[in-house]
């Protein structure tokens, strides 16, 4: 299927997806949505960076916080629309993004993977220090009562999330169809023999970090009008960092539809975890299907499923 | 701004101290990323299970926390050998190591995270021994007692390891495994074998680390996550696989960070190890450049 | 006049206190076939590192074509027309062997030309290199269900992907069996007659003494001799150090 023409149905799918919700009664289904979308659009972000150029970030935490931050920032400065805060918020996090990329990313992957960690625990350092986003004991962000058209803010919410899930989405595939996705493969494969055969290497992992970071931001942005107070704990919460990684190695990571499978499986999931046994052993059953499907099926869901639809097919 | 010469003395001393400690906790990723090339980021979780069985047999039987620690040796080291043996037949012998292996530890420092929060909350646990609380008077100069002990045996712990590492036949066969397999297995030595033994050996030393950090200071289940950039930093700088220049990085670190904790605030600490992370990244970069 | 198409000027390389390469210098005409040997570990390999661009050699000057190539990443060198096989294959293993060939010509002859190879005309010198190699019924298999010669060849058939127009072949016929490297042989006289400058790296002197037309011999890092191969082997002070008495 040619890239327009699948980003034509992933929007149609979308739209669809929306207009059927709205008969949906229950609020709660818009607030597990958002935080299912939002893995959709965090998962598929660290994949084009972690599957498809093999560079593990372990930095996700920080750059979606970041995203949440800057609108916290730029709310308390004046109130401005939520569209525009995603675009600066995801701005910001592809700057930092393509930073930490700039200095690390000629070395090799184990340095920037470290350097990820890292990053984590400083730009978390240094927003608990900074007394006028609430520094470590957090920001109050008012919610409005309405949103222009929709209605009900958190179908509002949930509808812009779903716009970047499927933006995401369409990017993930478009890149992996492109000359772009073939060199980034070629940098997972064999790095050396990629130079070798004239793939500039270190601009297609800077595109690769500065596109991933920038997606995070994005999904981060909209985070302080969902919950209505950010703290660095929430921010900065232990279940982005895993589950950014532990969703596309479930899904499978060397195409698109991994992480779209890994987010919504693993999402949905956790929500039913969350509330029927608790957070923390929600995250302990992330954790070890992290470690089960790296050990055991190290090409994901994908790869599992994969060869039942390769019979006669080349 | 002005640095009164008696605090400015004191911030070096308790950095010094501390950088003992400091390569305590990282001799074990020398071994291991430095020397073996696996990139354990769980290491610092290893660390906190150590602190926590120390917690557990002094808050309940009041033995000393460095004693039980050295008493957990033996089953730290089997359980390094049984991580290396998963690690290797998972991930080396597939030749996938990058994404899986990282992915993998990963995987382990977020389990034992979770777990110690599920068992013991997020409430902060500390130990009680004969030298914590009392400290030393030299002038205006203040030792600890509780961060002086475990620099010593830090300290001891490194001599131990470079004695065995370069004088007994599996310690030179521990570092030669790094640079040549080929020749190592014409010497009828199984480098499999090495590797686990070695791995096992750095996992062996994050029981006394944690023993060690629990007397330093209390603990609670995400204390780990600070500790992954000191590590690395102070691996990367002191020369990767060299423990002598482990021991000079982890000094140099303690200084500066507790230079900045005394004067600029402890809230900044954590940014000081990842700002000599970069500064080693962007200036070593010769020895470090796609091995 | 005529200028080398590759000329090197005192280059030297060491890896903390180890010498690898100590002053060489060479220069190869365009066109030429020059054979590279000498014992293991006298610096081979480190030298087409160097020429690369994958090391960074601490003295001496490489030029490629005119170009002083000092400080240019490989990617970069590559797209000059400077291609090298390497000596264990290192094919892309999750891409098919016709996807292992469009990475070069995506990445280095498109971008050289100027203007664009249209996708028809990318897969058809696809096809037109795996048949030259022989490998084109397996075009759309992974290089995991190849052989040892065949990953061989598929390496060269990837550095001429590239349409380079100097081909540095780092031992290509290790290990191979006579007939094995008889194909070998035939390729690289096939590219030679299209024009193509061919650095031969090996050990195998039966192959290299029928390929080259000029031979270097290095030991320990430093050039010892440079000439037409009968008189090389020849020298005595080749036969001590590398020949054996």
């Amino acid at each position: 299927m040619r890239s327009w023409t699948f980003t034509l149905v992933a929007v149609v799918a979308g739209a669809a997806l929306f207009a059927l919700s709205r008969f949906v009664q229950n609020d709660y289904f818009f607030f597990a949505g958002y935080v299912v979308l939002q893995y959709i659009v965090l998962s598929t972000a660290w994949n084009i960076l972690g599957g498809y150029c093999g560079y593990v970030n372990f930095g996700t935490a920080a750059l979606f916080a970041l995203g949440a931050y800057t609108s916290v920032a730029i709310h308390k400065f004046h109130p401005v629309p939520i569209p525009v805060l995603i675009v600066i918020g995801g701005a910001v996090s592809a700057v930092v993004g393509l930073g930490i990329g700039y200095l690390t990313l000629r070395l090799r992957g184990a340095f920037f993977s470290i350097a990820t960690l890292a990053l984590a625990v400083v730009i978390q350092t240094l927003i608990i220090n900074w007394d006028y986003v609430g520094g470590s004991r957090g920001a109050y962000i008012l919610r409005p009562q309405t949103a222009p058209v929709i209605g009900s803010y958190i179908q509002y919410l949930f509808l812009i999330m779903l716009v970047l899930a499927v933006a995401a989405v369409a990017v993930a595939r478009l890149i992996e169809r492109s000359r772009l996705g073939y060199g980034f493969a070629t940098i997972r494969d064999d790095e050396i023999a990629a130079e070798a055969s004239g793939v500039p290497t270190l601009r297609l992992k800077l595109i690769a970090t500065t596109l991933s970071g920038a997606f995070m931001g994005m999904a981060g942005a909209p985070l302080p009008y969902y919950v209505g107070y950010l703290d660095p704990a929430s921010g900065f919460n232990l279940a982005y960092a895993v589950n950014s990684i532990a969703m596309p190695v479930i899904g499978g990571t060397t195409t698109w539809i991994g992480p779209l499978i890994g987010a919504i499986l693993l999402g949905t999931l956790q929500q039913w975890v969350t509330v029927t046994i608790s957070s923390a052993v929600n995250l302990l059953i992330v954790g070890l299907l992290l470690v089960a499907f790296v050990i055991i099926a190290p090409n994901g869901i994908v790869g599992l499923v994969r060869p039942l639809f390769q019979r006669g097919h080349r | 701004m002005s640095f009164p010469l008696d605090l400015l003395i004191n911030a070096i001393v308790a950095g010094v101290l501390l950088g003992g400690f400091y390569a305590a906790v990282t001799c074990g990723i020398s071994i291991a990323f430095g020397i073996l090339d696996i990139v354990n980021i769980a290491h610092p979780a290893f660390i906190i299970l150590g602190s926590y069985i120390a917690y557990i047999v002094n808050s309940n039987f009041g033995f000393d926390p460095i004693l039980v620690s050295i008493v957990m040796l033996p089953a730290f080291y089997a359980l390094g050998a049984a991580v290396y043996q998963v690690y290797y037949v998972s991930f080396e012998r597939r030749g996938q190591e990058a994404l899986r292996g990282l992915a993998f530890f990963f995987g382990l420092l977020f389990i034992t995270e979770v777990v110690l929060i599920l068992v013991f909350g997020v409430d902060y646990r500390y130990v009680e021994a004969v030298y914590i609380g009392p400290t030393l008077h030299y002038g205006f100069i203040d030792l600890p007692l509780r961060m002086l002990v475990p620099c010593l045996v830090s300290l001891l712990l490194i001599l131990v390891l470079q004695v065995c590492l370069t004088r007994t036949f599996i310690g030179r066969a521990i570092m030669a495994v790094a640079q040549d397999q080929e020749a190592l297995r014409l010497m009828a030595a199984d480098p499999i074998r090495i590797k686990r033994i070695a791995f096992a050996v750095s996992i062996a030393t994050a029981s006394l680390a944690g023993a060690f950090l629990i007397v330093i200071q209390p603990v609670e289940p995400s204390v780990g996550r600070d500790y992954i950039g000191r590590v690395f930093a102070i691996c990367v700088m002191g020369g990767m696989g060299s423990l002598p220049g482990t021991v000079i990085a982890a000094m140099l670190l303690g200084v500066v960070e507790s230079f900045t904790a005394t004067f600029y605030g402890p809230s900044w600490a954590p940014a000081v190890s990842f700002g000599f992370l970069l500064l080693t990244l962007a200036f070593r970069p010769a020895g470090l450049l796609g091995r | 006049m005529a200028q080398p198409l590759l000329q090197v000027d005192d280059l030297s390389k060491r890896f903390g206190g180890f010498v690898a390469l100590d002053g060489v210098s060479l220069s190869v005409e365009p066109g030429e076939r020059l054979g590279l040997i000498g014992p293991n570990g006298s610096g081979k390999s480190t030298l087409v590192n160097c020429l690369c661009g994958a090391l960074h050699n601490e003295t001496g000057t490489v030029t490629f074509d005119g170009i002083d190539v000092n400080g240019l990443a490989p990617h970069q060198r590559t797209r000059l027309g400077m291609a090298r096989s390497f000596q264990l294959p290192r094919p892309f293993a999750s891409l098919s062997l016709a996807d292992n060939l469009r990475i070069p010509l995506i990445y280095s002859a498109n971008v050289r030309r100027g203007s664009h190879f249209s996708a028809s005309e990318i897969d058809a010198r696809c096809g037109e290199l795996l048949t030259l190699v022989g490998l084109d019924a397996k075009a759309r298999r992974l290089p995991r269900d190849l052989t040892q010669v065949e990953m061989r060849k598929l390496e060269l058939a990837r550095a001429m992907a590239a349409d380079p127009k100097l081909l540095m072949a780092d031992e290509a016929m290790a290990g191979l069996s006579h007939s094995e490297i008889e194909d070998i042989i035939k390729l690289l006289n096939r590219l030679s007659e299209r024009g193509i400058t061919i650095i031969l790296i090996e050990h195998i002197m039966r192959a290299v003494m029928s390929f080259s037309q000029r031979l270097v011999v290095l030991v320990s890092g430093k050039k010892i001799a440079d000439g037409n191969p009968q008189d090389v082997i020849r020298d005595p002070e080749v036969e001590r150090a590398y020949l054996g008495q």
